[in-house]
């Protein structure tokens, strides 16, 4: 009990912050907040798998991220037949075509001798098979890009609840992190940030681009849900006897009986909206809290001993007879993985998915803010980084409006510095986001919660 | 005739774009590499750090303007960049002051000074966002155009118009002046040479009494006339916005690795090899092919390579093939 105090402290402190924006804000903005917290800690804690555990540095979170949401649409989606009919075989072709360049050139890596002939060969292979992809597969995709281009025009999903994609956007990332591991993983750290970096970057590329897959950027949008909507539950006859018992003392206080019924509606209203928030945030924290645990008795096991040792010092490691290698592929995908799910429970919480939106300082910088202020290596620490950063990131702007009125409280509104300084409100949280890094990274170089060793 | 007008047609589509794009990149790549090369760190406020430069360059722009001042036909900006460049050495070295210094010290590794530089890449960001603000800005004037894609097919009498935009030319032109200048710095005198010393074998040459911080000193100068000149000639050529020059980042970092990072020639050549790949696989090829070949040949299709939607992503790639095959870039630069 005693040696957790920091941990339970800084917990109680973030739940009363969360507390204090529903009493004073609106519970709506509460929840919300909550619910994306809840799942930047997912992210936060796949990417601190990587990094806290392993020291493997990821840069390629957005990519991960996308791929989860793509996830999302593919499993939810009803399947568009008629775009299947027009140019399904094509795909399903072009598909089938990967599958062979792809077993050709492992029979080529395993059975040759790496020699200049090899690789050239190699290449030679990968250039004459994208091109032929293409040509082949370019008629099917022209005529699914135009089965009804403003609603579909994509392939669809397989319209199974959304809940699945979870699961399958573990697997889409895991499957993305393989490759990326087998590419990159023997370089140096700095070479594998800006290397994951770009390849996220040609990830978010594809999604935006290929439009018979994933509508790219004409977006899917009214993706199923997993929770009731709003509108449904208005009209449902227990929520709002629900919502008239929650708020008794507050509606017997109005005489009048119309002013009564109004009010109702009205309360009915906000708490629909609370109420799909609240389940949202009851299914994400199933999920956390299953990670949690997972990750909890990972860093715990041998398997967790290793890793660290691994990651103190790799020779060492090696030389006592640990696969390097193999394990930081795993543990890279693992990572990964877990973002993927983190992706498709954003675009589930959304009920849209926008591939313009990916962009890394969101996606990838920002999570790794989160990882380096909570405290790489402590899964505890993880989660808390993604609540404080998302906590800051979303109250920034009225904090920086509040400090700005108050330092200027002398000078007129129509001074020109504060009007631009107040206009410019929206920015002041990647100032907050900057000066927290540096600062933490400066002084407590462990983040918040620092990574701690027991022996058990 | 046929054979001039798909050379014209080349030369106005690929060849001078790609070579002024290439300059842009080219600049900033030998920034990311100098800094990688002596003060050993991947710097991810690079893009930021050009923003900053070119946000003072077109504060100053505006002042001048507003003065009334102007070099006539060329725009106002040249004469702010230098004013611009002095903004972005104190912004610099204040950063290395208050942040990169301490790490530097401390002889941390690579990892956490990258770590670092995002903090400063959010800062940089958020302060250019204040001032300036994040939209798209123009700043831009004086002539346009030194050949008007009309004036060149009456003048020749092809089919096929060349225009040249002053920006590109001069953005060749100060390239050209400024990597000379560079390389004759770094290759010809004393503190150039020591700074290759520090950047071959730290310990060497601190043994051999060079002073390493008058060394960083250089180092943050250099950077910032680059940073500040590369930004500017980008916004004159297209346009001033936060975000595209944050985005600017990956294909500079990607020349900077192809070209063998730590290595200035090899990162300079690199922003060119970037630029050309990315416009000579994204160009729709039917109207060349339409000239050159005979009538009965002509293509379908638009004969695209990649979509222009992939263009990044090409250069990108290229750099994931350069560091499967030969991790130290195409000019040997430092050993990964």
């Amino acid at each position: 009990m005693r040696k957790n105090l920091n941990v339970i402290a800084a917990y109680s402190i973030m739940m009363v912050l969360i507390l204090m924006v529903g009493i004073f804000q609106s519970w709506n903005i509460a929840l919300s907040i909550f619910n994306l917290c809840l799942i930047s800690a997912v992210m936060t804690m796949g990417a601190n798998i990587q990094w806290g555990y392993a020291g493997l540095i990821n840069f390629g979170i957005m990519g991960y991220t996308a791929l989860g949401g793509l996830a999302a649409v593919l499993i939810s989606v009803d399947p568009v037949q008629e775009a299947w009919r027009a140019g399904g075989f094509d795909i399903l072709m072009a598909l089938w075509l990967i599958v062979v360049m792809v077993l050709v050139i492992r029979f080529i890596l395993k059975r040759f001798e790496k020699s200049k002939i090899r690789t050239y060969s190699i290449a030679a292979i990968i250039i004459s098979g994208i091109l032929l992809i293409r040509f082949s597969a370019e008629p099917g995709i022209e005529a699914i890009e135009a089965v009804d281009p403003a609603k579909t025009g994509f392939l669809g999903g397989f319209g199974l609840p959304i809940v699945f994609s979870w699961i399958v956007g573990a697997l889409f990332a895991g499957g993305l992190a393989f490759i990326v591991g087998k590419v990159a993983l023997g370089l140096r750290a700095d070479y594998l940030a800006i290397a994951t970096l770009l390849i996220s970057e040609i990830v978010i590329a594809i999604i935006k681009h290929e439009d018979w897959l994933t509508r790219g950027v004409k977006n899917v949008i009214g993706l199923k849900r997993p929770a009731p909507y709003e509108v449904d539950l208005q009209t449902t006859d227990w929520f709002i006897r629900l919502v008239e018992k929650f708020n008794s003392g507050k509606l017997s206080v109005i005489e009048n009986l119309a002013d009564r019924q109004a009010a109702l509606n009205q309360l009915v209203i906000e708490g629909s909206s609370v109420f799909v928030k609240l389940c949202y945030s009851g299914l994400f924290l199933v999920v956390v809290i299953i990670l949690l645990i997972l990750t909890q008795k990972a860093l715990y096991s041998p398997w967790g001993r290793m890793m660290r040792a691994i990651r103190d010092n790799e020779e060492a490691a090696n030389a006592m007879g640990k696969n390097v290698v193999k394990q930081h592929l795993l543990i890279f995908i693992l990572g990964s993985a877990i973002v993927g799910i983190a992706g498709a429970m954003l675009v589930t919480q959304d009920g849209l998915f926008t591939p313009g939106s990916y962009r890394p300082m969101r996606y990838t910088f920002l999570i790794w803010v989160m990882v380096i202020v909570g405290g790489s290596g402590n899964n505890f620490g993880a989660i808390l980084g993604g609540f404080v950063v998302w906590f800051l990131w979303i109250e920034a702007a009225p904090i920086s409006l509040f400090l700005i009125n108050f330092f200027t409280a002398g000078i007129p509104e129509t001074n020109a510095l504060k009007a631009h300084l107040i206009e410019s409100v929206p920015y002041f949280r990647f100032l907050l986001m900057g000066l927290g890094l540096l600062f933490i990274m400066r002084y407590r170089p462990k983040g918040i919660l620092p990574e701690k060793i027991e022996i058990k | 005739m046929d054979f001039l007008n798909a050379i014209i047609l080349l030369l106005n589509y690929i060849f001078i774009p790609a070579l002024t794009y290439g300059s842009q990149l080219a600049l900033g790549a030998i920034f990311v590499t100098l800094i990688y090369g002596i003060l050993r760190f991947a710097n991810f406020a690079t893009g930021d750090m050009m923003s900053f430069g070119t946000m003072a360059t077109i504060l100053f722009t505006w002042y001048f303007q507003s003065l009334g001042v102007s070099l006539g036909v060329l725009p106002t900006a040249l004469l702010a960049i230098p004013f611009g460049i002095i903004f972005m050495i104190l912004y610099m070295l204040l950063i290395d002051k208050f942040v990169f210094k301490y790490y530097r010290y401390q002889k941390s590794p690579p990892v956490q000074f990258a770590m670092v530089s995002i903090g400063v890449m959010f800062v940089t960001q958020a302060v250019v966002r204040i001032i300036i603000g994040p939209s798209d800005r123009r700043f831009f004037d004086g002539e346009k155009f030194i050949i008007k894609a009309r004036e060149f097919k009456e003048m020749t009498g092809l089919n096929e118009g060349l225009a040249l935009k002053s920006t590109q030319v001069i953005t060749i032109f100060v390239t050209i002046v400024l990597v000379s200048l560079l390389f004759w710095f770094l290759n010809r005198t004393k503190t150039g040479k020591s700074m290759k010393a520090y950047s071959d074998n730290e310990d060497l040459a601190l043994l051999s009494g060079i002073d390493p911080k008058k060394i960083v000193l250089v180092t943050w100068v250099i950077a910032g006339i680059l940073a500040t000149i590369g930004g500017a000639l980008y916004g004159l050529d297209k346009s001033f916005k936060p975000f595209t020059y944050f985005n600017n980042m990956l294909p500079i970092f990607a020349a900077a690795i192809v070209g063998g990072i730590g290595n200035p020639f090899g990162a300079f050549l690199g922003g060119y090899v970037i630029a050309f790949s990315e416009i000579l696989l994204t160009y729709a090829y039917k109207k060349f092919f339409i000239y050159v070949l005979p009538e009965s040949m002509e293509p379908e299709g638009l004969v695209q390579l990649l979509s222009t939607d992939y263009k990044f992503a090409v250069s990108f790639s290229i750099l994931v093939i350069v560091l499967l095959y030969r991790p130290s870039g195409i000019f040997k630069g430092k050993v990964l």
